[in-house]
């Protein structure tokens, strides 16, 4: 049996069907991401005033980092512009034009997720120390003369399994000083001079932890938000190489509905652009 | 628009609108021009001391609002779009809406600015 209006639009909804079904699969996805959000509010109006060190603040600003994050948000606005001059390229009659933008866009969704996992690597090894006497230190840390990797587990740090592996110093490249919105203060220095190494006695540490979900609910909002959006971007980017090369055989055989499924592959990339500029401020800069 | 059977199978993708295509691939040019040059003002706003965070929240989700604007009304074509889509987006507008003012309104009585020491055992 053929599958009706997979071209030709539907007399009484004026759409072909896949339009529609794209359409009530991204009006769901709203929600999926909208309850993402309000977790996130929710979070963040009742977290504890003295919840990150800094400054008694509640909830950390401008921990993120903010080049990377902006390069990546016009990654991802390039690979969206892409994606609908591929689709226009097919609407002109132009295959080959087709496949360089539609390869362009991989290229960029893989890009977005290779710098994505360079920063979540880099949060791994990065910690919050609350020392006794009260103050306590943000920076990266080194145990045993190396830092902290996302891939192993075991080499996440708390006071208890330093005891317990009678290590005695562990070092920590501190901060710079933040203000209150979270921007850091007038360099001291600039390179390694501006995060100056400390050598800290375990002894004197009361409690540590990364900047994981474990340590503040900002990185379990984080987290979860933006690898949700990595598995979409990921997905995505399955589907439009899948377009681009052994799907592309529909455009002999079929070139209506190939150039509506590429406008409905088009459609959910767009989407995941769209959340992307939601989420970019309200995680990096907000 | 009428094909013989000798046209090429490509060509029948080409339609009424084609010369409108070539003049909207101008357009998406020049939104892509606009939603950088939004990330730039988004991140510029970051740096701006506006002394109220819901100042600060309001002009930071105002630029994002109007780059949504840009994506969803060029890109996904949703200017020009059939009454079916609007319907079930304005659907998921109540339900987005209802969810956000939700929240909002139940985010007072939750407690707040306890000590964390209270809530929070490492």
């Amino acid at each position: 049996m053929e599958i009706p209006y997979t071209y030709k639009a539907r007399p009484d909804t004026g759409l072909y069907n896949a339009k529609v079904g794209i359409w009530l699969f991204l009006a769901s996805e709203i929600m999926l991401f909208g309850a993402l959000f309000s977790a996130y509010i929710l979070l963040r109006v009742t977290a504890p005033a003295g919840f990150w060190p800094d400054l008694a603040l509640a909830w950390p600003r401008g921990l993120l980092n903010i080049p990377i994050g902006t390069f990546n948000t016009a990654v991802l606005i390039t690979s969206s512009v892409t994606v609908v001059l591929a689709w226009a390229s097919l609407k002109m009659n132009n295959f080959a034009r087709f496949r360089v933008y539609m390869v362009m866009t991989v290229v960029c969704a893989l890009a977005f997720l290779g710098i994505k996992s360079f920063e979540y690597n880099d949060k791994f090894s990065h910690y919050v120390v609350r020392l006794k006497d009260g103050k306590s230190l943000t920076g990266h840390i080194e145990v045993d003369g190396r830092h902290p990797r996302f891939w192993n587990f075991d080499d996440q740090w708390s006071v208890a399994k330093l005891t317990e592996k009678k290590i005695e110093k562990i070092k920590v490249e501190v901060d710079p000083p933040r203000d209150i919105n979270g921007h850091v203060k007038k360099h001291e220095g600039h390179g390694s001079d501006a995060h100056p190494a400390q050598e800290v006695a375990v002894s004197d540490i009361e409690s540590m932890g990364s900047y994981t979900p474990a340590t503040h609910p900002f990185f379990a909002v984080y987290f979860l938000i933006t690898a949700l959006h990595g598995l979409h971007v990921l997905v995505g980017a399955l589907v439009l190489a899948y377009f681009a090369f052994p799907g592309a055989k529909m455009w002999k055989s079929n070139p209506e509905q190939f150039i509506n499924r590429i406008e409905v592959g088009g459609l959910f990339w767009h989407f995941v652009d769209l959340v992307w500029i939601f989420l970019f401020p309200v995680v990096y800069l907000l | 628009m009428s094909h013989s059977s000798a046209h090429s199978p490509a060509e029948h993708a080409v339609d009424d609108h084609d010369h409108d295509v070539a003049a909207h691939v101008r357009t998406y040019l020049i939104i892509f021009g606009a939603l950088l040059l939004g990330t730039v003002l988004t991140v510029a706003m970051y740096y701006v001391d506006f002394s109220s965070m819901a100042l600060t929240v309001a002009v930071a989700l105002f630029i994002a609002t109007i780059k949504a604007f840009l994506v969803a009304g060029y890109f996904m074509h949703l200017l020009s779009e059939k009454k079916l889509v609007f319907g079930v987006l304005i659907l998921a507008a109540i339900f987005f809406i209802s969810l956000m003012g939700l929240t909002l309104w139940g985010s007072g009585d939750l407690p707040r600015n306890s000590d964390f020491k209270t809530l929070y055992v490492p």
